[in-house]
């Protein structure tokens, strides 16, 4: 059971900030060790095999706005991560002429509800980015670090994929992928023609079981509406749950961090939060404290844990807690399969993403940009839902009656309907994610005029795109026009010019940033040490993607899990030596 | 008793705080959330979001006049035919009538676009929309339903169609009438085993040879699986 209110005078071995992937991973590393953990989780719970928390397989009609997004869910009406972009009364202000988007899950679970399940490892270059191309800085780490731990996260959670042998972009243990959907089938025989590799997705979905208490994908394609069967991974059904049910792990839902306390010498002693059920201040004492609240809400809540020892906030002596903030690059482009027009019907459905995907696989060194992207692919006879049917006042010229004429656009009738279902699956597309370049410039910090409703200063945003990342767009845009053609698709809408940088995301809508607590071995230039424990401060760890010095061309999620997993056992191993 | 009401209270000075505060029984504490008008979405939802959907399919936009000509214009872009019904028979109007609450963008062009309906049967017929005989109205929507062809100073109309055109199909094709039309065969649980064979073929595509022996088999889904120590699963 969790807590909505509690207030306990007894002390925990630790308390985690947040049960997203880092500190779901942390509650049950550390719970398995025999430790007393208390977690702090801002939303409500949740479990989607209670049928009152149940979207999944519920069709569009359910919904009265057929599935359209909302403010609180701006994926859908029925995807499962709840908070959004633009949460009432958690605001986030941008410094001028700068743009950042933030996306938080407010429930157990956090963002591992929304995420696509793109479970990737980085590879060796990935850590060592400065030594290839003299940009950013490199890990303290190396692959070989964190090898041992993607395994066991491959092993205990379970993620489809194929070996492939790509050096950087290493094999795991994978479960079988599963076939590739027509239009998939369409993209790898375009992309044969331009050498570009498309293989099997590595997603975390259990196409077979890997133990007994969770069970196997059933192809709805509904991933992002939470699975009954706990057949994809997320933080709370994966991770949260189990340590709660076999180890001393206490849950506190509706718990706003505020700020982590701290003694005269320096070191944590606790949290102090919001209770969102009644608006009063608790505190929890424990003898460790690991934030995993997010890159940014983690940043945050150092920043305004202020103190005689931490006048900067704790972990700041360096001033870089929330400096180096980076998302990934990203962007799209669509098509319509003229092959594709009154396809045959079968369920299509499969896993909830791609069964494909491309990894990065060019020579940067012959290209005008620094750092590589992957590419995602996006079509098929998807469950009909909000939109479908929309701009047919655009799109019903690419449909040809049998003497080969073009429809005219718009209209009504009888022919339209027969229309609407002929073009029903025939569109498709692509999205490149990259990896930018890191910068000190982009940031966020405590906004001193802001407070949101619990009355903690908020954040603001400082972020710009460089030329590097301007530029990797463009080839993004070349490159998506090329596979579309080469499969035989018509190109839909205009090509994005510099006039919108290419197409190039919002910093943040990619939902992959990354970087303000980083780690190094100089503590003048980072927050963190090489085992993820603030330099300053050696009873406090980060478990988010705050720690990441880069953030490479891959989700960053495995990489999350596989250090959070890292660091408990360091927790734990000083823990026991008595160092904290 | 909430929270609101003891502020209320509390600042219009009727009674003694401390006996409010203090008399508050938990079960006042809890709101009755509990839907009363069917129809919001359902599955973990949060209280704001009951709220609202409960606000909003508690609230009327169009007038029964609008809702007169909703009615005969979404069966004009959706019509019954051999295979399926029309678009009210599908329920669409309610869809579009919580889709104006929903997202409030749509309110203007969709009022201003029927308004203009009548202006233009005013002034070339003498009649407003819903007077119009059959013919004299698929007059009118002939000149704005067909957004290549229409005459530029009517923009404003076309584009009022478009997005009506835009929310009549979605509205049906999101139906359980839209999805046996169109034929939709997702949205149950299966055993996913590749594009039917048959297809493939007719489509001049095939597995790639590499990964046949790597390809999930649906017959293996129910067997746990083992690696060696290379990552090569052996059971």
């Amino acid at each position: 059971m969790s807590f909505e209110i509690k207030s306990s005078s007894e002390t925990y071995d630790v308390i985690i900030v947040g049960s997203g992937a880092g500190g779901g991973m942390a509650s049950k590393i550390l719970s398995e060790a025999g430790l007393s953990v208390a977690v702090l989780e801002a939303g409500k719970d949740f479990d989607p095999a209670k049928d009152e928390d149940r979207t999944q397989l519920r069709p569009s009609w359910e919904s009265p706005r057929r599935g359209a997004g909302t403010r609180i869910r701006p994926f859908g009406d029925f995807d499962q991560a709840i908070g959004g972009w633009d949460i009432e009364g958690e605001p986030y202000t941008r410094a001028q002429g700068t743009s950042f988007d933030w996306f938080r899950s407010r429930m157990v679970g956090g963002r591992t509800n929304h995420w696509g399940r793109i479970s990737l490892r980085f590879g060796p270059n990935d850590f060592k980015r400065k030594s290839i191309d003299g940009l950013g800085d490199n890990w303290p780490i190396g692959y070989d670090d964190l090898k041992p731990y993607y395994d066991r996260v491959d092993k205990l959670i379970g993620v489809f994929g194929s070996k492939e042998g790509i050096y950087n972009e290493p094999d795991g243990f994978f479960l079988p992928p599963p076939k590739p959907r027509l239009h998939e089938l369409y993209i790898m025989k375009g992309a044969k023609k331009s050498n570009m590799p498309v293989i099997p997705g590595r997603l975390s979905m259990l196409t077979r079981p890997i133990n007994n208490e969770r069970g196997v994908c059933f192809f709805c394609n509904q991933c992002n509406r939470a699975c009954q069967a706990y057949a994809d991974f997320s933080s709370g059904t994966c991770l949260v749950k189990p340590a709660m049910q076999k180890g001393n792990v206490e849950l506190y839902t509706q718990a706003m961090v505020r700020s982590v306390t701290t003694d005269e010498k320096g070191n944590a002693t606790g949290v102090s939060f919001i209770s969102k059920v009644d608006m009063k201040e608790y505190k929890l004492r424990s003898r460790v404290v690991v934030l995993g609240a997010s890159a940014c809400e983690s940043a945050r809540i150092m920043l305004n844990s202020k103190s005689k020892t931490h006048p900067n906030g704790v972990g700041n002596t360096s001033g870089m807690v929330g400096r180096y903030l980076h998302d990934s690059t990203g962007a799209d482009r669509m098509g319509i399969m003229p092959d594709l027009i009154d396809r045959e019907r079968y369920n299509e459905d499969g896993v909830g993403g791609m069964h494909v995907y491309t990894p990065w696989w060019l020579e940067n060194k012959k290209l005008d940009f620094a750092r590589g992207y992957h590419i995602e692919y996006w079509g098929g006879m998807t469950m009909p839902s909000y939109g479908i049917g929309f701009s047919m006042d655009t799109m019903r010229k690419y449909l040809k009656d049998e003497f080969g004429n073009p429809s005219p656009n718009g209209g009504y009738g009888e022919g339209l309907k027969k229309d609407i279902r002929r073009i029903y699956g025939s569109t498709l597309g692509m999205s490149g994610r990259g990896e930018s370049i890191p910068q000190y410039s982009n940031y966020c910090e405590i906004d001193n005029n802001v407070v949101d409703k619990y009355g903690i200063p908020v954040l603001k945003f400082h972020y710009q795109w460089t030329d590097q990342e301007i530029k990797q767009a463009k080839h993004m845009q070349d490159t998506f026009e090329e596979i579309l053609t080469e499969s035989g698709a018509t190109l839909l809408g205009k090509k994005p010019g510099p006039e919108t940088m290419y197409g190039l995301a919002t910093p943040g809508r990619i939902i992959h940033e990354v970087g303000t607590t980083r780690m190094g071995d100089n503590p003048d230039t980072s927050v963190l040490n090489s085992n993820c424990q603030a330099h300053d401060c050696k009873n406090l760890f980060v478990v988010d993607a705050g720690p990441f010095v880069s953030q490479a061309d891959k989700n960053p999620t495995w990489t999350i899990l596989a250090l959070a997993w890292r660091t408990s056992d360091y927790i734990v191993s000083e823990l026991k030596k008595k160092n904290i | 008793m909430n929270r609101r009401e003891n502020l209320k209270l509390l600042f219009t000075g009727s009674l003694a705080s401390g006996l409010l505060l203090t008399n508050c029984t938990p079960e006042d504490k809890q709101a009755d959330l509990s839907p009363k008008i069917a129809g919001g979405t359902p599955g973990g939802r949060i209280e704001a979001e009951i709220e609202r959907d409960q606000q909003l399919l508690s609230e009327t936009f169009f007038t029964q006049e609008e809702r007169k000509k909703l009615d005969i214009l979404v069966d004009i872009i959706m019509p019954a035919d051999d295979e399926s019904g029309s678009a009210t028979e599908a329920g669409v109007p309610d869809f579009i009538e919580f889709m104006m609450k929903d997202s409030p963008s749509y309110q203007t062009p969709m009022r201003g676009g029927m308004m203009w309906l009548d202006s233009y049967g005013n002034d070339h017929y003498g009649k407003t929309f819903l007077e119009l005989s059959e013919n004299e109205r698929m007059e009118i929507i002939d000149l704005i339903a067909w957004p290549d062809k229409a005459s530029p100073e009517i923009k404003g109309a076309v584009n009022f169609f478009n997005i009506l055109r835009n929310l009549t199909a979605t509205g049906f094709f999101t139906t359980e009438m839209g999805f046996n039309y169109l034929g939709y065969k997702g949205n149950v649980a299966n055993a996913w085993d590749g594009v039917p064979k048959d297809v493939m073929q007719k489509h001049g595509v095939e597995l790639p040879e590499k990964y046949l022996p790597y390809y999930l088999k649906p017959e293996e889904r129910g067997t746990v699986a083992v690696w060696d120590d290379e990552g090569n699963l052996i059971g």
